[in-house]
């Protein structure tokens, strides 16, 4: 990535007025190629040269009353950050980005912007938005390519001391701010490595475990002590965390797998999404066998779903060397809950969809290995709950399409070791969360916080952040003035 | 890290670790397993725990080597470490007083089997031990299975050891002559407990078997290990992995087991190559 600086041309850009500057188009960022990528592991898109950032940067018309920062789920002062970058000061750019929001280049990957900051943006409405999500990227990345990362200073010790449960979004963010406000912060993680959902979940291709791990090393450079391998609910409950910490924030995450109860689907060849991405991120089954851990070798794979997570799955299968990747949605491609920019790589990577498909059984060989999927075609009804319209089977229209290997990637619950160990602790009978105030993060345990999706159900890596730096500040109050019961903290 | 502190050959390709853990010795109960890694590249490999001893903080693992990381394993020495090691992992194994129970152990699975074994007898009942070899040579812990148990009967597939025959013989046989214990906790290869199971629900004898079927994180989240119990799908890492024998599909489980064996064979074999080289370059004077 070019990183050479044109001070003439950056004078000039700066020199335009509103209405050239609405001339720009919006800048792409150069990506690998669809036929190249598909058979790497490598990250997708390669960022911003230096210059294109500054261009981008300069469609910005830093507005009085920015929308786009309502969009934003902790509030990143967006104009604040571009407009250093107008100027070239990317340093100054990424402080004030980390004013807000400590892991900008994870942020700046896996964030929905479209339908965030950049889904309120007033240039996007006679044309393209301001690549915000890019440009926040760009700003992480040069910090970091530049050896100029610098954890945020700690605040004077109080003598309090914190457990977090989990080293996801949510458990990193809190504890980030924790120290922040001078709390001694120990993580308790269940894997072998940290980072929660970034590491076993979300692929290499979209965010490199590179990035992850020197985020983690932030943490731990602000004196976050980490100890892995460590279940709560195992080898210790909550009620024994709060003996040695003055508050316990959990950020357990969406860790229960759903399945569709059909027949067939405990056949070999069928996974779960989460076991299909932790083979491959946490555990790099696709280096086997120099990593120990093996995955399917597949052929023809169907994925279920039609999230984030789905795409994520399809790609990965592509790459792992599926010939014939389908994903297979009960909907239309309007009501897909995946990010615009997934679906459009997954398309590119000749991901063949599926839409208006739902699996009906799954039809194993004689070695009890899936070898067919048969579906169902389906119509879009009335409106259901969620305000899209019901898919409804069509009569007859089932058909089998010759799979070896099928993911089933069509959501996650809470995970319910802790809710299950802790005693005092409600959860939502129909939806297995901790009952959480989402003003304070406190559930109904005194000194128990929580947050992510834990809380609210699986939902995405900016809203978990949003949780765990409210938790902080929630919890901050709690450990100051002991008083538990608030509705809502300042 | 946790260190080795012994690494012991029992029995052919079974070796026995006592490894500092000392926070899993203090909280495992019977039935418990912990996840270990050897080292950076390793998988995820599921142990039950056979021993712990708090005060030294240590717990046993015995473990058979049947593939790369198992053979791996095998290699380290007392103070070298193996990268991680979580637990304790999954429902202890219910106990309470029954009257006389039958624990047995098939092979490998003598060693789950132990601390068994020996909370049964801790609480009240009346242990008979029923263990199975395919060899004399592959018979493990005996004696501490004698010390758990108020009465042990060995039986070897080639009667180099105690009676010839199936641990399904021997349960036929005791129940003929002595008629039905209350309860009876089979562990070791599906088809054992599979069969074990089939006898004792003939005679209406309440079973629990543990499983070890294939698992990733090993607190729910990856669904790996998903087994068949009375039509409803549990995942044994959570909910297991002991199961009610009468209810568990080991034919599918049997399956389950077998998905990964040719990528398996094929990480040993190479595994194994790359030793002979490596012998083959130092046994090579320059």
């Amino acid at each position: 990535m070019s990183d050479q600086l044109d001070p003439h041309e950056i004078e000039r850009l700066r020199s335009l007025k509103p209405k050239e500057r609405m001339q720009i188009p919006r800048q792409q960022m150069p990506e690998q190629a669809p036929d190249v990528r598909r058979a790497n592991f490598r990250e997708v898109p390669h960022g911003l040269p230096a210059m294109t950032a500054i261009v981008e940067a300069n469609r910005c018309l830093a507005c009085k009353k920015p929308a786009c920062v309502e969009g934003c789920p902790v509030g990143i002062d967006i104009p604040g950050f571009v407009a250093l970058i107008v100027q070239g000061d990317f340093e100054g750019a990424v402080r004030k980005v980390k004013e807000t929001n400590m892991l900008p280049a994870i942020c700046g990957r896996v964030c929905p912007q479209e339908a965030q900051c950049e889904a309120l943006c007033v240039v996007g409405k006679r044309g393209d938005p301001v690549a915000i999500g890019r440009l926040e990227r760009f700003v992480a990345d040069w910090e970091r390519e530049h050896g100029l990362v610098e954890p945020p200073p700690t605040g004077a010790p109080t003598g309090k001391s914190v457990g977090v449960v989990g080293s996801g979004p949510a458990g990193l963010t809190a504890a980030i701010d924790l120290r922040r406000l001078g709390h001694e912060v120990t993580i308790y993680e269940a894997l072998h490595a940290p980072g929660g959902v970034l590491m076993y979940g979300i692929p290499e291709f979209r965010l490199p475990k590179s990035i992850v791990s020197a985020e983690v090393e932030v943490v731990q450079r602000m004196g976050v002590q980490i100890e892995y391998n460590y279940v709560i609910g195992q080898i210790e409950t909550v009620d024994e965390l709060l003996e040695r910490h003055d508050a316990v924030f959990l950020g357990t995450g969406a860790g229960l797998p759903w399945f569709m109860n059909l027949p067939g689907e405990n056949l070999n060849g069928v996974y779960s999404a989460n076991e299909y991405l932790t083979r491959c991120n946490l555990m790099r089954a696709y280096e086997f066998p120099y990593s120990d851990t093996p995955i399917a070798a597949s052929e023809r794979v169907a994925v279920i779903g039609g999230g984030n997570v789905a795409m994520d799955v399809a790609r990965t299968a592509a790459r792992l060397g599926a010939k014939e990747v389908y994903l297979i949605y009960r909907r239309s491609e309007a009501e897909m809950p995946a990010r615009i920019e997934e679906i459009h790589h997954a398309r590119e990577e000749g991901i063949v969809f599926k839409l208006l498909h739902n699996p009906v059984r799954y039809i194993g060989d004689e070695c009890g290995r899936v070898c067919q999927v048969e579906c169902i075609r389906m119509e879009l009804g009335e409106p259901d709950a969620s305000g899209r319209r019901r898919p409804v089977p069509v009569e007859g229209s089932q058909f089998t399409i010759d799979v070896d290997t099928v993911v089933v990637a069509i959501g996650n619950g809470p995970n319910p070791l802790v809710p299950k160990t802790t005693a005092g602790l409600d959860v939502d009978a129909r939806h297995g969360t901790v009952k959480t105030n989402l003003e304070t993060m406190r559930t109904s345990k005194r000194g128990v916080f929580a947050g992510g999706d834990i809380a609210i159900g699986a939902a995405t890596v900016i809203l978990a952040m949003g949780h765990g730096r409210k938790a902080a500040r929630s919890i901050d109050h709690f450990l100051r003035t002991g008083v538990w019961d608030v509705e809502k903290v300042e | 890290m946790n260190e080795i502190l012994e690494n012991t050959v029992i029995a052919e390709s079974v070796n026995r670790y006592v490894i500092a853990a000392p926070k899993i010795a203090q909280r495992r109960k019977a039935g418990q397993f912990v996840i270990v890694r050897v080292d950076e590249h390793g998988e995820r490999i599921p142990l039950t725990i056979a021993d712990a001893d708090p005060a030294r903080g240590t717990i046993t693992l015995v473990v058979q080597a049947v593939g790369k990381s198992t053979a791996q394993m095998a290699t380290l020495k007392p103070g070298d470490s193996l990268r991680d090691v979580v637990g304790p992992l999954g429902a202890p194994t219910h106990i309470e007083r029954r009257g006389t129970a039958v624990v047995i152990g098939g092979g490998i699975g003598i060693a789950p089997a132990h601390p068994i074994a020996q909370a049964l007898k801790a609480a009240g009942n009346t242990v008979i031990s029923i263990l199975g070899a395919r060899t004399q040579a592959l018979l493990i812990m005996e004696e501490e299975m004698r010390r758990a148990s108020d009465e042990v009967i060995v039986c070897t597939d080639d009667g180099t050891c105690g009676l010839q025959g199936f641990v399904t013989h021997a349960l036929a046989d005791l129940i003929a002559q002595r008629g039905k214990p209350d309860f009876v906790f089979a562990v070791g290869p599906v088809p054992m407990m599979k069969y074990v199971s089939l006898l004792t629900k003939e005679h209406g004898i309440p079973t629990m078997v543990s499983l070890n079927p294939i698992m990733v994180d090993g607190t729910g989240m990856c669904g790996g290990c998903r087994v068949t119990v009375g039509s409803e799908m549990k995942f044994a890492c959570v909910d297991g992995p002991d199961f009610d024998g009468h209810l568990v599909d080991f034919d599918e489980l049997i399956k389950r087991q077998a998905f990964y064996k040719e990528q398996e064979q094929l990480a040993y074999q190479q595994m194994q190559e790359r030793c002979q080289a490596e012998s083959l370059a130092q046994a090579t004077p320059s």
